[in-house]
């Protein structure tokens, strides 16, 4: 007996000398790219703990933009919540909405945030901050490129080294680039501007290109029927209408960069996310440019930032900010645009000794940081999903000529405004 | 029976009847009482609006065309799968070098998911490198955009619905027709049958408690499977290819609007439960139990 009740003693106290639990973050990331991003975002998450042995992370792959945020949502909403997610920027304001997420100034410095925050191009800021305060850390952002096939422009008498540098010029070059084979079908398409789930983004990057602006800087307003945002529709529509320089109807996205490889397309929009996998995959020298504006050059931004879940307790995130802090230093950031091909965020990233070795061997990863400077905010609104999708039905019932392009702009903003008009 | 016995009876029901009540019953209870109120969100708590969500379905062009879209996918794929499986059934009952291969190729689309299933289609859609326009090329014929044009999208989605459950609901046919007495088929070779008279007139009788299984499994599939619209084409160009339950989840879990989804939710568990019942009474007299 006293044996025994020395034994459970004992123990019971090295269980109370224990050291303290370690934190456990969890951290909810999408991947919406080609390439091995998953596996970049869990070498990091490795690095990390591997560096900071009290910290435990789990880095869970939770689908598509869409899914991650249905997937944060619901877990939120079941009282579970991760700590940190990476969705798209534009979620900032149904994050708001919500009332899920902590904005970063609670848990940095003064100095931090003149510094870290401070320190981020002001083009990814746009999507990120909100009443002043900030809700989201630019992680995997992007803007599109154009990405153009040098065999097949050298092959069509054009020259190779120069991408179309409006959109003028990149419907001449579309045009000369088409091929036909004897009986008339296209085996060539100069141009692959993608159409398919979520038309809206790089038609915002025309609209851009024509001097237009879709919303106003607080998410309560749009203006998709503005003359500039017509005669940007009207300009995409026109590419495989009346200058037959693209395949009609709708294009999918995942489909684009094949397309490329398989020298469907010449020259195709997509996203700089997909850099590193087209420079993979692609059998022939490709070129990278930004985006043939009709009468400036105009791109919109794209991609995610890390957003800090509530529900958690204040140890537990500022673990989490220390880990957006790091992933986000410049050693990170260049190995993750690096493997990618996303903008690294910040132009310190840019001036580290990674990035200028990549850079050198391969400027084509300086057009998306260099487009930065012509960047406008993504389309981003309260009541974000639906407004967003009500223009991109739009956007398709156009592109499948179904109806005009003004028609289809004027209806859509009816539609928007009749739902935005609660947050007036 | 006697008291301990009853007791002991409703002891043993009860785990299921949890299960029963927690994940099915319960849920479509609190959707039905959750599509008199608003969405909550965040601060504002949800405020009863008793009809509003509902005439607010009225009005949505959206919500008709889904109607519409999952009225025309049913009608496609329902008698197009049933009469496509027992055709493959009545193939491979036979034995012929080859049959089991067949089989077997006939039953894999079953065992694929759904989600690889689309990603696979989308690539044989594909304009320009996809199998089809290759086919078609061959043949001379132009590229076609299926999946990118809104008069084509819906069949293009209801094709791989088709091609999915066919060799799944082979299977049970092939099960019901090996079933069916060799001494029928002797004796209808005797009286000098033809073929198609003895398949008319005794085989599909017999064959029916299994065809009514078939066509009640096709009923669900055609408004359950919507994964599919998720990989390929995201409710179609324009909507063309919305259909009830993606409408749903859209509303639901993409936009957050709970309570409109649960109206929807509402109207869709509805229209299932009359089909379901229509079906069972409509096919009670045709079917023939042994």
């Amino acid at each position: 007996m006293n044996l025994r009740a020395a034994l459970f003693a004992s123990i019971a106290f090295v269980g109370l000398a224990a050291p303290a639990q370690a934190i456990d973050l969890e951290f909810y990331f999408p991947v919406a790219v080609g390439g091995k991003p998953a596996e970049t975002v869990q070498a990091l998450t490795d690095a990390y703990m591997a560096a900071n042995p009290d910290v435990k992370i789990n880095a869970i792959y939770t689908g598509s933009y869409a899914d991650t945020t249905t997937k944060a949502i619901t877990a939120a909403r079941g009282g579970n919540p991760p700590q940190l997610v990476i969705s798209l920027s534009t979620d900032m304001y149904k994050f708001i909405d919500e009332e899920l997420v902590e904005s970063f100034d609670r848990f940095v410095t003064d100095a931090e945030k003149a510094e870290w925050i401070g320190g981020f191009y002001p083009s990814f800021m746009l999507n990120s901050q909100y009443e002043g305060e900030t809700w989201g850390i630019p992680f995997q952002r992007s803007t599109p490129v154009l990405y153009w096939n040098k065999a097949a422009f050298a092959d069509a008498g054009l020259d190779p080294e120069k991408g179309p540098a409006n959109w003028t010029e990149m419907v001449e070059m579309g045009k000369k680039l088409t091929k036909k084979d004897a009986s008339g079908n296209v085996s060539q398409w100069g141009v692959q501007i993608p159409s398919s789930g979520f038309p809206s983004w790089l038609w915002s990057g025309i609209v851009a290109g024509n001097g237009g602006k879709l919303q106003n800087d607080t998410g309560t307003e749009v203006f998709f029927n503005s003359p500039e945002a017509i005669g940007a529709l009207e300009a995409l529509v026109a590419l495989s209408e009346t200058d037959g320089v693209q395949a009609p109807g709708i294009l999918d996205w995942g489909a684009t960069p094949k397309a490329f490889f398989e020298g469907q397309a010449a020259m195709i929009w997509t996203t700089t996310g997909n850099l590193t996998n087209v420079r993979a995959n692609a059998p022939f020298e490709f070129g990278v440019g930004m985006l043939p504006g009709l009468k400036q050059p105009g791109a919109p931004t794209g991609g995610g930032n890390f957003y800090l879940m509530k529900g958690s307790s204040d140890e537990e995130l500022k673990a989490a900010v220390d880990f957006v802090k790091w992933a986000t230093a410049p050693e990170q950031a260049a190995e993750w645009t690096i493997a990618t091909g996303y903008v690294a965020p910040r132009p310190d990233v840019w001036e580290s000794d990674k990035m200028k070795a990549y850079t050198a061997d391969f400027p084509q990863a300086l057009v998306a940081r260099d487009q930065l400077e012509y960047a406008v905010a993504e389309l981003s609104t309260f009541e974000g999903p639906r407004v967003t999708q009500l223009l991109n039905s739009a956007l398709e019932s156009a592109i499948t000529l179904q109806k005009s392009p003004k028609e289809a702009l004027d209806a859509a903003q009816a539609e928007a405004e009749a739902i935005l008009a609660a947050y007036h | 029976m006697p008291r301990r016995q009853w007791i002991h009876a409703w002891l043993l029901l009860l785990p299921a009847f949890v299960f029963l009540i927690a994940f099915t019953h319960y849920p479509a209870v609190q959707t039905l009482i959750d599509s008199f109120w608003s969405t909550p969100k965040g601060r504002r708590p949800a405020a009863f609006v008793g009809a509003g969500n509902y005439t607010r379905m009225m009005a949505d062009p959206i919500f008709a065309k889904a109607m519409w879209n999952s009225a025309v996918y049913a009608a496609l794929t329902i008698p197009t799968s049933i009469v496509l499986s027992l055709a493959m059934a009545l193939f491979v009952q036979a034995r012929f070098a080859g049959v089991a291969l067949m089989r077997m190729a006939f039953f894999t689309p079953t065992v694929l998911p759904l989600i690889a299933v689309a990603n696979i289609w989308l690539f044989f859609y594909a304009p320009g490198f996809g199998l089809i326009d290759q086919v078609r090329m061959f043949f001379g014929l132009g590229s076609a955009n299926y999946v990118g044009q809104p008069a084509t999208a819906l069949y293009a989605v209801a094709a791989v619905t088709v091609w999915k459950e066919a060799g799944f609901f082979m299977i049970f046919y092939l099960a019901a027709l090996q079933t069916i007495p060799l001494s029928l088929k002797e004796a209808a070779a005797i009286e000098g049958c033809s073929r198609l008279t003895f398949f008319r007139r005794v085989t599909l009788p017999l064959i029916m408690p299994t065809t009514l299984f078939v066509s009640v499994n096709a009923t669900i599939n055609a408004f359950r499977l919507v994964d599919h619209v998720f990989v390929m084409t995201r409710g179609g160009p324009d909507n063309a290819s919305m259909l009830m339950l993606y409408y749903i989840f859209e509303n639901g879990f993409r936009f957050w609007d709970t309570a409109y989804a649960a109206a929807l939710t509402v109207v869709l568990v509805a229209i299932l439960t009359l089909v379901g019942i229509g079906q069972f009474f409509a096919a009670d007299r045709k079917v023939h139990y042994r």
